[in-house]
């Protein structure tokens, strides 16, 4: 059960969970209309129109949960965000296909989760990375993706048993590769009241931590960066801060521009799935638009559906698309 | 008798270039399919159109069967020869005779495979491509026309064996003709406008003739090429989905997929659509164009496009698609068999029960794959099922399956495509009497002897 307090959208003036929408155009006077539906469960052009950003569980400076409001709403009603045969596609990724929990012999703390990538084990080496056991694979999948598709009952359902996956293992830390895990496991499950039996540690924290302890073998890479950020940074703002930290440790200057931060645009990758192809071409214009107006060199991504999504855009624009933790490497490498 | 066929055999090509030796009579005795082998008597490797005339005239001579091949990737068994005799490996013969740019043909020989077709135009005039099955680059151009094979430019401009712009053959008689503009001209820019003669050699798996040289049409190959997925539940929306794409003329091929394997693609259909332009501006009109062709369905939540990961996307535009052969074998066990199925796209629904409902009679998995020819005219629809190459009852359930596939097919009122002689021979009994009839007639006015392919199409009046 969603843990939503009602009188806080009631009090609520400003409405920024919808005001802020980048992609509906909604004033202060229909806001606090489709708020008050919204908090009574009736339907709402709010419910239908979202793409599914996260975005408005941040502009909510009250603690409240609008987005995952929106979805339960959403999937209370029948409304499907995407088409029936790309839901299904997305329910069918991750269906568990075995009873036994896989056992991973030898994997030893600290560990890290890469969640469904398996193509990013190998980029997880070197001496950023050493000494960590990883995971990775359908028992350790978040679900959190199902926000997206109007089924977070599923979430719900599956998520308890990823848990136990993990706790299984013993394991009393682990660090997430994908922001979407390290969300699931702090903001959505304490949301719903779902116990985290172990401590997940974001990416970030980890990768500034380390780079902390290789300090003398940074070369400052003296670059300028768009920084994207992914959806389920949303969830979890709170450890944003470690980004630029990481940014200042290798010497990139992460450039000021116009959708960075709380005004970041998404990818357009989810937008394109709920079939917005207009909305989607948009968006990843005037993103990458706004990163050549920046003069960045490279664009940093966090996620590695965003990169899917926005990589080929950004390199047709001349921009480098690259994983964090790849610039990361590229900071330690001998060639700088 | 042998030996002096043997030295027959030296005689005309060379030492080096026949065999009578076990183990490399061995290779020419099977294909990757599942059908039975036999081992042919000798295998020749001629190099040019004389010589193939000289072993054909002393075959009919000596009424000995000889079976013409490729690199034999039918996996049909279409090159096996199943009365013994003489294998022709075409694959001496690989030269590149002709580029003509301007008209838009090239003439090669018979052993040309579709690798150096393919590097051989990118690299004289990037500009020009043929159509590309999703056959291994070792697989022979014209033996994928001589089967009516498919390509990249099926949905385009029709089956592959509708580009022939000319044909040499060398008849079963040993009589060397020239089939279109190139019997009286010195350009092999068209089959028509004379009698059309090619229809005594194209889809007669080599049982009337012998094709040695072949001028084929080029096309326009767009610089950048690109490549949606859209998605479907309902088996009957494909069929409107196509006629919508088709009928945009936006794209350039337009394939299907439906597997059970990897899990994300249960129960759901896939149409792949490939666009292509010389700009960004051209792909992205075209991608607008068939993105609002489909909006009803959008619309409707009944379907979508899918997002495709870089890797996926990579290897569904690779030419030709390696990755295929991979998904295919979902077993792993290095095999799978395939009933292509020519039909109505229409039927497509029932193509599909039918897959389904064998396989799991057969207690196995599938792998469908298909491809739309000409604007929706009809589409390849490939009953695929794997198998363990080291599990005879893997081997029998495919086998099992297969057959059933040819008689769905054919109950669907589809025609099977390349056929094995088993399943020629239940094409034949379904077939008009009248066209049977005329088959013999021809076969046997062209090949009195009977020695071309014999097994193959054997009409019994």
């Amino acid at each position: 059960m969603l843990q939503f307090n009602k009188s806080l959208c009631e009090n609520c003036y400003t409405y920024d969970c919808l005001t802020k929408c980048q992609y509906m155009e909604i004033d202060v006077e229909t806001a606090s209309e489709e708020i008050k539906r919204l908090i009574n469960g009736e339907d709402s052009f709010v419910l239908h129109n979202c793409v599914t950003c996260y975005a408005c569980e941040e502009y909510c400076k009250k603690g409240n949960h609008p987005f995952y409001l929106i979805t339960d709403l959403q999937e209370k009603k029948g409304i499907l965000p995407a088409p029936k045969p790309i839901v299904k596609q997305w329910i069918n990724l991750a269906i568990p296909t075995k009873k036994d929990i896989p056992h991973f012999y030898g994997a030893e703390e600290p560990v890290i989760s890469l969640c469904l990538f398996p193509e990013y084990v190998k980029t997880l080496q070197g001496k950023l990375f050493e000494g960590l056991s990883l995971v990775v694979g359908r028992y350790f999948f978040c679900q959190l993706v199902y926000l997206h598709f109007g089924k977070p009952s599923l979430i719900r359902e599956r998520l308890p048993k990823i848990i136990e996956n993990i706790a299984n293992h013993g394991f009393k830390e682990v660090i997430f590769f994908h922001d979407e895990c390290y969300s699931t496991f702090t903001s959505y499950a304490n949301a719903y009241g779902i116990d985290v039996p172990f401590r997940p540690i974001h990416f970030f924290e980890y990768l500034y931590n380390r780079l902390k302890e290789l300090k003398g073998e940074i070369r400052p890479l003296n670059v300028k960066i768009a920084y994207q950020r992914n959806c389920s940074t949303r969830l979890t703002p709170e450890k944003e801060h470690y980004l630029d930290k990481i940014f200042d440790l290798i010497g990139v200057e992460r450039v000021e521009r116009k959708y960075d931060r709380e005004n970041a645009l998404c990818c357009g990758g989810i937008i394109r799935a709920l079939q917005k192809y207009d909305l989607f071409v948009d968006v990843q214009k005037r993103n990458v638009e706004d990163m050549i107006k920046a003069k960045a060199e490279y664009c940093v991504f966090n996620c590695p559906a965003c990169y899917s999504s926005l990589s080929e855009r950004v390199t047709k624009a001349g921009i480098k698309p690259i994983m964090l933790h790849e610039l990361c490497k590229l900071a330690l490498s001998k060639e700088g | 008798m042998k030996e002096e066929i043997y030295k027959a055999l030296i005689e005309i090509v060379g030492e080096e270039f026949v065999s009578n030796k076990k183990e490399e009579l061995y290779i020419y005795s099977r294909d990757s399919g599942l059908s039975d082998p036999s081992f042919p008597d000798f295998v020749v490797m001629p190099k040019t159109v004389e010589e193939v005339q000289k072993i054909v005239q002393l075959a009919n001579r000596e009424k000995i069967p000889v079976v013409p091949a490729g690199a034999s990737l039918t996996l049909s068994g279409l090159t096996i020869p199943h009365k013994r005799g003489i294998v022709l490996d075409m694959r001496r013969m690989d030269r590149i005779l002709e580029l003509n740019r301007r008209g838009r043909y090239v003439v090669i020989e018979a052993g040309v495979t579709q690798g150096k077709l393919q590097s051989f135009l990118e690299k004289n005039c990037p500009d020009l491509c043929h159509s590309l099955p999703e056959a291994p680059p070792s697989a022979t151009v014209v033996g994928n026309i001589l089967i009516h094979g498919q390509g990249n430019l099926t949905q385009s401009y029709g089956f592959n064996s509708s580009m022939v712009t000319g044909l040499e053959v060398v008849l079963p008689t040993g009589q060397i003709c020239r089939i279109g503009s190139c019997s009286l001209s010195p350009y092999w820019f068209s089959i028509e406008p004379l009698p059309y003669l090619a229809g005594l050699f194209l889809g007669w798996f080599g049982t009337t003739g012998i094709v040695t040289k072949l001028g084929l049409k080029l096309f326009p190959k767009k610089k950048l090429r690109d490549v949606e997925l859209f998605v479907l539940e309902d088996p009957n929306l494909l069929v409107e989905a196509i006629y919508r794409i088709t009928h945009t003329e936006m794209a350039e091929d337009v394939t299907t997929i439906a597997q059970p394997y990897p899990l994300m693609y249960r129960g759901t259909i896939m149409i792949g659509i490939y666009i292509t332009g010389d700009t960004e501006e051209e792909l992205e009109f075209k991608r607008r164009i068939i993105w609002e062709s489909l909006s009803e369905l959008i619309k409707a939540k009944e379907g979508g496009f899918m997002a495709l990961m870089p890797e996926m996307k990579k290897g569904l535009l690779e030419k030709p698609m390696s990755g295929l052969t991979r998904t295919a074998d979902i077993l792993k066990g290095g095999g799978f068999v395939y009933c292509g199925a020519i039909i109505p796209v229409e039927k497509f629904p029932d193509a599909l029960r039918k897959l389904v409902e064998i396989a799991e009679k057969n207690d196995t998995t599938y792998a469908h794959s298909g491809r739309v020819i000409g604007r929706g005219h009809c589409m390849m629809f490939a009953f695929a099922f794997p198998f363990n190459r080291n599990d005879s009852e893997s081997i029998k359930k495919a086998k099992k399956a297969l057959r059933e596939s040819y008689a769905a097919t054919l109950e669907i009122g589809g025609v099977p495509w390349k056929p094995g002689v088993e399943e020629q021979d239940m094409i034949l009994e379904k077939m008009d009497r009248g066209t049977v009839e005329l088959m013999g007639r021809i076969r046997g006015l062209l090949d009195p002897n009977g020695i071309m392919n014999p097994g193959n199409w054997e009409v019994r009046l």
